[in-house]
């Protein structure tokens, strides 16, 4: 349980991060969720990715929801603060954040039932407002707190674990983030690290709305026969268009795969991404191109996943706004208040 | 002739402008109003208008008053009748003895009159045709020539209508010059063809002062940029979008960076009133000053938001422009009907502080001062402002700013804290106010960190769903509402020239009617002391005043006393010692509703003794 005390000691010989980090700076409490959780890994992989792209751990703000998801930011960054909202409201509260200090890094976890069923609306704006973050589903199709009920990324015709076929139609949040504007859109796999960690990373080093599914079997409701959120289901549709390395000027993050085609996406804070190309036809830098890509496949059964679209020259609700450098929190009457000498011509003005 | 005696009065009359929305005829009005306000006479206008854009009657009230009382009085004395649709009401509704002014174009039978008023007619639609052929300028110049015509027969100054339209159309000479004919058209047709002045007269006085002229809505906006806030998120809905709208002009007059023309302020219109109270709620988490404008339909939806700000503590501000309920109620009419709606917001045990103006300028004070609040309790604040306050112009004392003022932003445990080695736990009450100290995301590396949720934790933030640990917090917060008591603005009393054993509990807009009341009952020989509450939780003043007093009236606008109860609630009033007056037809309430009222039960009182009545 959370309360329980995790041990600070550990190897001397654990490598550091150019911070002098190590990948123990990055942790948080003790899982709570099942053993064998698809989260876990997730959890491991924002770990992985905030060592590897040294940020500083309090410099991140992590925000969630409700739900098995929405409790893992107590698992990560535990020098972060961290805000466990509302069920579907993380991005409401992520984006009033966000306008407060535009200086820190935003983690918006979430999942299936917080943003593709009672929070689709909030999930939906924010993406439309290209809020700068990094939002994460963590999506096994199942309210598992609850026990098992279908969320609305269940696939039609999939089973429950008690047996009942699902007869409504998914969501495809990707296909709608891509359509919404989302200036960075990936799907992942929980059980897949070497393509989720470079995601992640270079999601957060992306300016503006940057969204990752990430599918991840739910070990007590979802992982039957029957299921297509099951790590035997995902393994075997799963049909990755790219991996992708992270250079933000240092070493790039170890990736063990076949070197493709590689194409360097230059973000706009300066840090590159390569693109590894496995399937010739898929084009990261077309959004109309990706969603027909999307239906084509998902149409054949098939899960694609990877770096999806990539604006490199994104922009974000600060630069709509126009809003002035300084986060607002730090600012003071004396920026802030007019005075009375304003005020008394105010005043005339209302004579 | 009337056969009534036709109504004589300066400077102490209603007129009640009748027209049909979108015809341009509100800034028409409103200059009206205006041009009475530069004759030093004092106006309490109040438009009356349909939950509609186009079509649908509305009405523009003048109340002119040298005495100053600014509340609603009830009947109409002069009738400006421009709208067909709805004729039969509006002559229906004037005085008898009062003066019925129309577009006199197309004969209308002797039937749709009355024999008790004086009826003034006057071609408007033939002088404006004879002028005019845009339709457009036809409709808008209209408004100005039964202005023109009104100025003669109330026997205004026109140079003080010239100099509002010279104001108004500064630098765009031409629209002032047809402006200003206009006016003169129907001023000369008047003084021409019909007896100027009549009864009612408008004469230059000296009781305006320095007072100003404005919106509750607009004055709370103004507050909002002065208290510090950056942050606003709101969701369209009548009564309080011209709050954001307000925010919105003045912010973009106000703050910006004059150097590099950049922001110091964000505004988002939310996808709805969810997403707008999450961002508030986001943002004063963040360390920012934030707030949203709504009314009691978006309470209703943020409620869940608001319980998390009570449990979790985070500072927000909600300015609640209250319209009449319940569901989407009458959205144009006025109330005061979300008193247990906001006290008690949230499902589990809640309590969150309510501040009442009374006037747009307390608006303008405790729109800044709900900012302070927010953060120093680190809890939602309710300012709770209403349409009449909100939607019309009232004369009040004009705003006021100390410049030596700085915001307080409460107990903030900041680097250098924490690095001192000072103890931090989010939810601890280290200085028995129950108030914890809360550091800003991002503070120290290692140092102050936490988990903020929803669910149970201990004084460290821990996730605990032990039962002492639960009660040990929810009894803290109960100690904070306490501390609130005494931050909050204080019960202002008056009392009467002579002892009395009752007294009058009122609150926000009904003052003005209040105020003037007091004089009507004291005139028919009934004296009270009176309270005007100002915040919730109320100060323990609240309770002693009811104890002074045999019976306490409590006026208020909605149907189930909602303050009343309140009161009994929290400070275990036996209820029959307060005496409910309730107003709730969604017009704003009159001194002769409370005065009839109260009057009516004072007499009853003098005519059974006292323990008859209570057996």
């Amino acid at each position: 349980m959370t309360y329980l005390a995790k041990p600070k000691f550990h190897h001397p010989g654990l490598t550091k991060n150019r911070l002098g980090y190590t990948h123990r700076d990055y942790e948080g409490k003790i899982s709570t969720l099942c053993a064998g959780c698809g989260h876990d890994s997730i959890t491991a992989s924002i770990i992985e990715a905030c060592y590897e792209l040294s940020i500083e751990p309090h410099r991140v703000a992590k925000i969630s929801g409700i739900g098995c998801s929405s409790k893992t930011p107590d698992y990560f960054l535990g020098n972060s603060h961290g805000f466990n909202s509302v069920h579907g409201r993380m991005p409401s509260v992520l984006t009033g954040a966000n306008l407060a200090n535009r200086d820190l890094i935003y983690l918006g976890v979430s999942g299936d039932g917080d943003s593709a069923s009672i929070g689709f609306g909030q999930f939906a704006h924010s993406i439309r407002r290209g809020v700068n973050m990094t939002y994460i589903v963590e999506n096994n199709g199942v309210y598992g707190l609850t026990k098992g009920q279908f969320s609305a990324t269940a696939d039609r015709g999939s089973k429950s674990k008690k047996g009942v076929t699902n007869t409504d139609n998914a969501v495809d949040l990707v296909a709608i983030a891509l359509q919404l504007g989302a200036s960075f859109v990936a799907r992942s796999f929980s059980g897949d690290k070497t393509q989720l960690v470079p995601l992640i990373a270079a999601a957060i080093e992306h300016k503006g709305a940057a969204f990752i599914d990430v599918i991840s079997p739910c070990i007590a409701f979802n992982n039957h026969a029957g299921s297509t959120k099951s790590f035997d289901y995902v393994r075997e549709h799963n049909d990755a268009v790219n991996r992708l390395d992270v250079l933000t000027g240092r070493e790039p993050i170890s990736v063990d795969y076949a070197p493709g085609t590689v194409q360097v996406v230059e973000q706009h804070d300066g840090s590159k991404i390569a693109l590894r190309k496995i399937d010739a036809d898929y084009d990261a830098h077309d959004r109309v191109g990706a969603l027909a890509f999307l239906q084509k496949h998902a149409a054949k059964g098939q899960i694609v996943t990877g770096l999806l679209y990539v604006d490199p020259d994104s922009e974000d609700l600060h630069s709509h706004l126009n809003t002035i450098e300084q986060p607002l929190n730090r600012l003071e009457a004396d920026v802030l208040c007019p005075g009375s000498a304003a005020l008394d011509k105010i005043n005339a003005s209302f004579r | 002739m009337p056969d009534q005696s036709p109504i004589s009065s300066v400077n102490d009359f209603v007129v009640r402008f009748a027209n049909v929305n979108g015809s341009g005829s509100a800034s028409a009005n409103e200059l009206f109003a205006r041009a009475i306000l530069r004759h030093g006479v004092p106006v309490s206008p109040r438009n009356i208008f349909p939950s509609n854009i186009q079509g649908l009657p509305t009405w523009y009230e003048v109340r002119v008053t040298e005495d100053g009382h600014l509340g609603a009085r009830g009947g109409v004395d002069l009738m400006v009748a421009m709208n067909p649709q709805t004729w039969d009401k509006d002559v229906a509704g004037i005085e008898p003895g009062g003066y019925l002014f129309y577009d006199s174009t197309k004969p209308l039978p002797q039937t749709k009159f009355r024999a008790d008023i004086t009826v003034i007619g006057v071609p408007l639609t033939a002088i404006t045709n004879s002028t005019y052929t845009d339709p457009r300028q036809r409709q808008l110049f209209k408004n100005i020539i039964y202005l023109g015509a009104l100025c003669a027969l109330l026997d205004m100054d026109p140079k003080l209508i010239e100099q509002l339209i010279g104001e108004q159309y500064k630098g765009k000479e031409k629209l002032l010059s047809s402006n200003v004919h206009a006016l003169h058209l129907g001023r000369d047709w008047a003084l021409q063809n019909l007896k100027c002045p009549i009864g009612l007269r408008v004469r230059k006085a000296d009781a305006v002062g320095d007072r100003i002229f404005i919106e509750g809505n607009s004055a709370a906006a103004l507050g909002a940029v002065y208290g510090g806030a950056t942050v606003c998120a709101w969701y369209p809905i009548t009564p309080s979008s011209s709050l954001a709208d307000a925010f919105t002009t003045h912010c973009k007059r106000l703050r910006h960076d004059p150097a590099t023309g950049k922001a110091k302020y964000a505004i988002v219109q939310g996808e709805d009133e969810l997403a707008s109270i999450g961002i508030v709620i986001g943002a004063g988490w963040n360390g920012a000053r934030a707030f949203t404008a709504t009314s009691g339909p978006g309470i209703s939806l943020m409620t869940e938001f608001i319980g998390l700000s009570y449990f979790a503590e985070i500072p927000a501000v909600i300015m609640n422009v209250q319209r009449a309920g319940p569901s989407t109620g009458m959205p144009t009419r006025t109330q005061q009907c979300d008193i247990i709606a906001c006290a008690y917001a949230s499902h589990g045990d809640t309590k969150h502080v309510l501040l009442f103006p009374e006037d747009p300028a307390e608006a303008f004070e405790f729109a800044a001062q709900a900012f302070d609040l927010a953060e120093r309790l680190q809890t939602t604040i309710f300012l709770m402002l209403d349409l009449d306050i909100g939607m019309n112009h009232r004369l009040c004392r004009p705003l006021k700013w100390d410049d030596a003022r700085q915001y307080d932003r409460g107990k903030v445990m900041t680097a250098e804290m924490l690095d001192d080695g000072r103890d931090f736990g989010r939810y601890l009450d280290v200085d028995g106010d129950g108030i914890p100290f809360r550091t800003y995301p991002g503070t120290h590396p290692t140092k102050g960190s936490f988990f903020t949720r929803g669910t149970s934790r201990d004084r460290y933030a821990r996730y605990s769903e032990e039962g002492a640990v639960y009660a040990d917090n929810m009894q803290r917060l109960l100690r904070k509402f306490e501390t609130a008591q005494d931050m909050v603005p204080r019960p202002l009393q008056a009392n009467a020239a002579k002892p009395t054993k009752y007294g009058v509990i009122y609150f926000g807009s009904t003052a003005p009617a209040m105020d003037e009341a007091i004089q009507l009952l004291e005139a028919r020989g009934h004296a009270l002391d009176r309270m005007r509450i100002r915040a919730f939780p109320f100060h323990s003043s609240v309770a002693s005043f009811i104890a002074d007093h045999d019976f306490v009236y409590v006026v208020e606008q909605n149907r189930d006393a909602q303050l009343r109860t309140l009161i009994v609630n929290e400070n275990g009033i036996d209820p029959v010692r307060l005496v409910p007056i309730r107003h709730y037809d969604g017009t704003p309430i009159t001194a002769r509703f409370i005065a009839d009222s109260i009057g009516e039960h004072q007499d009853q009182l003098k005519l059974t003794p006292l323990r008859k009545v209570k057996s």
